[in-house]
């Protein structure tokens, strides 16, 4: 992955770096000037490919990114020459010829540029009328530089799946015109908060404790949040951003906290702390601040806020519960759903006692679409427990284990069950 | 006069099947010449693949765009619009715009325009001469 480990050799470290740091903007910019998406991450490609031949023939050259520039560029001229099937080739090629005769160092792009370059690029790979999963793959490929095989294999899809997935994202971005550019003003918060879902959703797959690779799902989460802090930079006034950027790195601050050494569930009341990243859960609370002090509340910076609530106490017993609750009510209001009341109705339970959590469940339990929703009967089982119920709480304990896929959470909740006899 | 609309209803091909059939080019023109002279024409147009498909619907207010063609429900075609847009997104805005993407669902398609029609028959090795792109327009 981009951010794996260095090889040794001078030559293939100096194009790992590159690579990582430059491959976004120029395919970025490469896109605007070839208008076409594909031809444009096959010219990059190929331009990598040829850097390791050239540079280990010519020396590694002063400005990398603009060799990579140039020679991405001319790839794309080749390519538009041998493929008449592209429509505007002619205004295509006349353009990057000139850009291509324009410098033959070129300077980098200004900084303003590139950053609407890659805001161009986030907002393609992210556009509505593209299907959910093509979106994740897109904005890993563009702008994380993940290759089909690492996303294939990271979200347990087999790779010509995800290969075919990602060309006919690409296809119809080209045949249905999905303009390459920054939604205008009107559009700007609906297809931002679009945006934010999709590095949410990256983040979540990583951080999930489900099957798979635990190493590959580790790496989604920190390309979310390297995702994050991209946004940040691009788009430093919205208070969502540095909302969800916050929400991220407090979670993953507990990462290595959450599976113990035997690869089994740890729930946060149970989490050693000590195992929390101090440097992590600091950047986060400082995003926090940061998205707080911007006046725009939002389903992110209340998700972060409760979690930061959880993180600073010392212990499970003296966290502030009640403003938990109170969080929970206000992030319900914005964005209704069973899993926040669910998650109200836990914090309740906590700060008011289990039976004034229980009250809260029953709308839930009564509900035909949460049957299978294990998380709720999970909770149920808990706050059973914790009222005294013990016969209540196994029979809870038990619908909850049958509906756990994952074995670390099953372990838990068996170990939970056999604690009430 | 009465009009009548005839939609087209087919099967997607592989590349090469669909070569195949952009070789009908030719019996095509024919045929829109002669509905033309007998004056029937009013109008026909290709549409892309249904890969580039995207459904506009609008619930409480909010446009809900998801990829692909409209799933088969019990609604059925009702009537059609042609608007000439920049891009997608002016698409996407305007097919919201539409009251029934309130009750129903708006499938926006992309169409193949007379030049592209006519540069893939010939891709398909078929000789078709320039003002064929002014037949199908």
């Amino acid at each position: 992955m981009s951010g794996g480990v260095e090889p040794a050799d001078p030559v293939s470290a100096a194009v790992a770096r590159t690579f990582r740091d430059e491959r976004a903007i120029v395919l970025a910019a490469l896109i605007r000037q070839a208008g076409d998406f594909q031809l444009a991450e096959d010219a990059v490609q190929d331009a990598f490919e040829a850097a390791v031949t050239a540079w280990r023939r010519d020396g590694i050259p002063a400005n990398p990114g603009a060799w990579i520039t140039t020679a991405a560029r001319r790839r794309a001229i080749d390519r538009l020459r041998r493929n008449r099937s592209v429509a505007d080739r002619a205004e295509r090629l006349a353009e990057l010829t000139r850009l291509d005769a324009e410098h033959e160092e070129p300077a980098m792009e200004d900084e303003s540029t590139i950053v609407d370059d890659r805001l161009r690029l986030i907002f393609t790979c992210c556009h509505p009328a593209l299907d959910m999963s093509a979106r994740v793959a897109l904005t890993l490929r563009a702008l994380g530089g993940l290759t089909t095989g690492e996303i294939a294999r990271a979200f347990l899809v087999a790779e010509p799946t995800m290969g075919k997935r990602i060309v006919r994202a690409k296809r119809k971005i080209a045949d249905a015109r999905i303009p390459y550019r920054v939604p205008a003003d009107e559009e700007l918060p609906g297809r931002l908060r679009g945006v934010l879902r999709v590095v949410y959703l990256i983040f979540n797959e990583g951080y999930a404790a489900g099957e798979g690779d635990r190493l590959v799902r580790g790496e989604l989460c920190d390309e979310a949040i390297r995702l994050g802090e991209l946004l940040r930079r691009l788009m430093p006034h919205d208070a969502e951003v540095w909302g969800l950027s916050a929400l991220m790195l407090l979670h993953d601050a507990r990462r290595a906290a959450r599976v113990d050494s035997s690869g089994r569930y740890v729930a946060l009341d149970a989490q050693d702390r000590s195992l929390w990243d101090r440097d992590r859960i600091r950047e986060g609370l400082a995003t926090l601040e940061r998205a707080v002090r911007l006046r725009r509340p939002g389903e992110y910076q209340l998700q972060a806020a409760i979690t930061a609530l959880q993180i600073q106490a010392p212990d499970a017993e003296s966290t502030d519960w009640a403003q938990i609750a109170d969080l929970f009510g206000a992030l319900a209001r914005l964005t209704p759903s069973p899993v926040v009341e669910l998650n109200r109705a836990v914090a309740v339970g906590l700060a008011d006692g289990p039976a004034a959590g229980l009250a809260l469940l029953e709308p839930l339990l009564a509900e035909p679409g949460l049957e299978r929703y294990q998380p709720l009967h999970a909770a149920h089982a808990e706050l059973l427990s914790r009222a005294g119920d013990a016969a209540g709480a196994a029979r809870a304990y038990e619908r909850a284990i049958a509906l756990t896929a994952n074995a670390v959470e099953r372990a838990e909740l068996e170990r939970r069950l056999n604690a009430l006899r | 006069m009465p009009q009548y609309m005839l939609l087209v209803y087919e099967e997607e091909l592989d590349p090469a099947g669909q070569a195949e059939r952009e070789k009908e080019l030719p019996m095509m023109l024919e045929l829109h010449r002669s509905l033309r002279e007998a004056g029937l024409l009013v109008g026909v147009q290709r549409l892309r693949s249904v890969e580039s498909a995207t459904s506009v619907r609008v619930r409480g207010g909010e446009a809900e765009i998801t990829d692909g063609p409209f799933a088969v429900t019990k609604e059925v075609l009702a009537g059609y619009y042609v608007l000439d847009c920049a891009d997608l997104d002016e698409a996407l805005a305007q097919a919201a715009r539409l009251p029934m993407a309130r009750w129903g669902t708006v499938e926006v398609r992309p169409v193949v325009s007379a030049v592209e029609w006519v540069s893939l028959a010939r891709q398909a090795g078929v000789d078709v001469p320039d003002e064929a792109v002014s037949d199908l327009a």
